[in-house]
């Protein structure tokens, strides 16, 4: 599976990685040139109302959250797999599913917030359930990756960080249902997808959003689960070319004097 | 085309995000692939390990 020395490509990688680029070209033309945007005509008034145009971020922010919930729900369950087996694979997994999720969360909350201004006429809406608890989930998340930059017992952090994760994703829950849950208190509509109120062109465009980001998203993954298992694997070699070295200090046949200059170091 | 302003910046700022991170995990893997020996760049698997995660 590894490709090219020095780097963390590898041909499957390379392939995802042109298959997202294409697919997000793709969607880009079917996003601005072939849908409609979103236009509706009142029956009585005959007044023209709907999103308009800025429907074409719905494209790109609605597949943007699923696939934050995909990856926070697969850093939860890595988090499971490391309790369990307690390997370093799991916890890399873990670590580099929460990353991506955060990056996603980050332009969830971004994009949401630039197509509200022209829908909903404001940029935030404090009192609304939806933005709030997807406000909590990035945050919650943004606290695990700060536990995982602590200078703690790599053990005992990736096992607290896995507790803080299966924490964290229990807001997921929160964020799906709160617009059935609270459906007062949120400017957000209920799932139009479930019920599929929406057809034809913009429906298949959506689809081609979460196929095109489920794309970016795995090879996001890829790469950094391949960057964590580095530095895992330098830090590990690190630590046995620097107990190599103290072996081969204390080889030497003057072994009190090598004791002697290894006790003047800092 | 109205609200062009607004799909400038979500679409923008998404896509130069996620292109600046990916790109800047191609650069953190290139110079960790460094420090590490051949025989430790095996993605899945691990001195121990059965190759399946566990």
């Amino acid at each position: 599976m590894t490709g090219r020395r020095d780097t963390t490509g590898s041909a499957g990688s390379r392939l995802l990685g042109v298959s997202a680029l294409v697919g997000v070209a793709v969607l880009l033309l079917f996003a601005f040139v072939l849908t409609d945007p979103d236009v509706r005509v009142h029956p009585t008034t005959g007044e023209e109302f709907g999103q308009f145009d800025a429907v074409r971020l719905l494209y790109l922010h609605v597949p943007m959250a699923v696939l934050t919930y995909a990856a926070y729900i697969l850093c939860a369950a890595a988090s499971v797999g490391y309790l369990v087996r307690r390997t370093p694979w799991w916890d890399v997994t873990a670590y580099a599913a929460a990353e991506v999720g955060t990056v996603f969360c980050g332009l969830v909350l971004v994009t949401g917030s630039i197509w509200g201004r022209p829908v909903w006429n404001t940029w935030w809406e404090w009192g609304d359930v939806r933005l709030m608890t997807t406000l909590v989930l990035f945050l919650l998340f943004l606290g695990y990756l700060a536990l995982r930059r602590t200078t703690v017992d790599p053990r005992h952090q990736a096992r607290r960080a896995a507790v803080v994760a299966l924490v964290a994703v229990l807001d997921i829950p929160l964020v799906n249902r709160s617009v059935e849950w609270w459906e007062n208190r949120t400017l957000h509509q209920q799932s139009t997808l479930a019920e599929l109120k929406i057809q034809d062109l913009t429906l298949f465009t959506l689809m081609l959003g979460f196929v095109v980001f489920g794309l970016v998203g795995a090879w996001l993954l890829l790469h950094r689960f391949r960057v964590g298992w580095l530095e895992q694997a330098a830090a590990e070699h690190g630590v046995a070319m620097a107990i190599a070295e103290r072996h081969a200090e204390l080889d030497m046949p003057d072994v009190d004097a090598a004791v002697g200059d290894a006790g003047d170091g800092p | 085309m109205t609200h062009l302003a607004y799909l400038v910046a979500g679409w923008g700022i998404a896509l130069v995000v996620l292109g600046v991170y990916g790109f800047g995990l191609l650069r953190r893997g290139r110079r960790l692939t460094g420090q590490v020996p051949a025989g430790q760049r095996r993605w899945l698997t691990s001195p121990g390990d059965d190759g399946r995660g566990g």
